[in-house]
């Protein structure tokens, strides 16, 4: 039953400190391959400040410290590589669908344009390629000249998806990818994050319990900056060690 | 004001309907054992008539269970407890059914001339007793040991069971004229025997609800 596989991320003693605020503490976990982790928990418990920490996305505040070390595949993402090769291999998806106020086309083609690639035959591959895997090509092919943000906010969220899968990335986190969205196009993302997770290591952000409970094999529970409690998705949700993780999901408090 | 004030109110009523409903079958086993003692046919007939307002309760209660996990998406021990109460009922209802059961074979035994009961038959119904008055406790105390005493005297009613049921066979050998009091009583014994049987597997839903453990 319990799942062995490659450990993607290693997160050591991990700090974080917006000024005099701590925001995260003490963080040490191992993120794994191929598969869905889930991080749950109330407003400012920490868990997007988590999640931007893994592709280096609170470089650009002001007075954040990081302390502690965070390891793709072996390699401290904060000393031993380039930021922008760090986000190429790990894309994100936030929760506003943001499109480019472009072609969806363009969209998808713009990382690629962006990593050297001009081919139109090649760009035209990437696109179609990458549609598909966000299993929103059938919906656009006919109108990818089309200006994204004209499609609905779900299809929207699909090509944001597909921006992402352009330039070949390992690891997808996603912010709360479908709080914006109406059911129908959330079961679409989490039936589509069920697909990539086979291709790619994901993380995922959500206020929406059942989500992690239906779509991740492993939640991670935080509170005011701890991460509380972390297993098995099914553990965390039948029988959850700590009484605070029981209280949350139980919806007693938060 | 306590989070999810609606929901606690509902999660509350499904315990305090199926405490509700142990208390209507500590009732009727009750009633059962006076109503052997004493051969009393009249309270037999009542026994078996009360068991619709059990059966009742237990569609009351599973109506309530799946609204609530419709409606309230219940996780963790609250889930365990909801689906456990779902079990737990069904046996608790056949309980129940083995009191009407019995009481139908007390009522052919009254119709008998001279009754000898066989020796024990009464301390085997007051093991049972014992373990389902036990198991009601150890659900409204949420007493896991408790619950395990259940699980353990299950033994010892079978001990009983299997011990009158050879003095029975050795009875109808000998007085082959009373057979049919003492296969009454042989099935009086077996329903006996269940009932323990039902009170076990309670019990061993109230365990799951604490541990999370099947």
């Amino acid at each position: 039953m319990s799942l062995q596989k490659k450990c993607k991320f290693q997160v050591n003693d991990l700090n974080l400190f917006y000024g005099n605020f701590q925001a995260l503490k003490n963080i040490n976990m191992d993120i794994h391959e191929n598969e869905i982790t889930a991080f749950i928990g109330p407003s400012g418990c920490g868990k997007s400040t988590f999640l931007k920490t893994i592709n280096r996305m609170n470089d650009l505040i002001d007075g954040v410290i990081i302390e502690g070390t965070i390891k793709m595949d072996g390699v401290d993402i904060y000393s031993d590589i380039d930021v922008i090769k760090l986000r190429k291999k790990v894309g994100m998806v936030f929760q506003q669908p943001n499109p480019f106020p472009m072609s969806i086309y363009d969209n998808v083609a713009y990382g690629p344009r962006v990593h050297g690639i001009k081919k139109k035959a090649q760009l035209d591959e990437i696109v179609e390629e990458s549609l598909k895997r966000a299993a929103v090509w059938d919906e656009v092919k006919d109108r990818l000249k089309k200006n994204a943000l004209s499609v609905s906010g779900g299809q929207q969220q699909r090509v944001c998806i597909a921006r992402a899968l352009a330039v070949e990335p390992d690891v997808i986190l996603m912010d709360e990818p479908t709080s914006a969205l109406d059911p129908i196009s959330t079961m679409k993302i989490e039936d589509l994050a069920l697909e990539l997770k086979n291709k790619y290591t994901i993380i995922i952000v959500t206020h929406n319990m059942q989500q992690a409970s239906r779509i991740s094999d492993r939640t991670a529970f935080f509170l005011t900056g701890d991460m509380i409690e972390y297993g098995e998705t099914e553990q965390i949700f039948n029988n959850p060690k700590e009484k605070k993780t029981e209280d949350y999901i139980t919806g007693r408090f938060g | 004001m306590p989070a999810r004030l609606a929901y606690s109110v509902e999660l509350k009523q499904i315990r305090n309907d199926v405490i509700k409903m142990g208390s209507y079958i500590e009732e009727s086993v009750e009633k059962v054992m006076t109503a052997l003692k004493n051969t009393n046919s009249k309270l037999a007939e009542e026994i078996m008539k009360e068991d619709d307002r059990i059966d009742e309760l237990e569609r009351e209660i599973e109506r309530q269970c799946i609204t609530i996990i419709a409606k309230q998406q219940p996780v963790a021990t609250d889930l365990r407890k909801i689906t456990s109460v779902m079990r737990m009922i069904a046996d608790i209802e056949r309980i129940a059914d083995h009191c009407s059961d019995i009481s139908e074979y007390i009522i052919e035994l009254a119709k008998e001339k001279e009754i000898v009961t066989p020796l024990n038959v009464f301390d085997m119904i007051v093991a049972m007793k014992e373990m389902v008055l036990a198991t009601i406790e150890s659900y409204i105390e949420e007493d896991v040991e408790k619950a395990k005493w259940v699980i353990d005297q299950d033994d010892v009613v079978d001990d009983y069971f299997h011990q009158i049921k050879d003095e029975l066979c050795i009875a109808m050998k000998h007085n082959p004229s009373q057979i049919k009091q003492y296969v009454d009583f042989l099935m009086i014994i077996k329903y006996v025997e269940r009932m323990a049987d039902h009170s076990t597997n309670i019990a061993g839903w109230i365990i799951f609800i604490a541990t999370g453990k099947l």
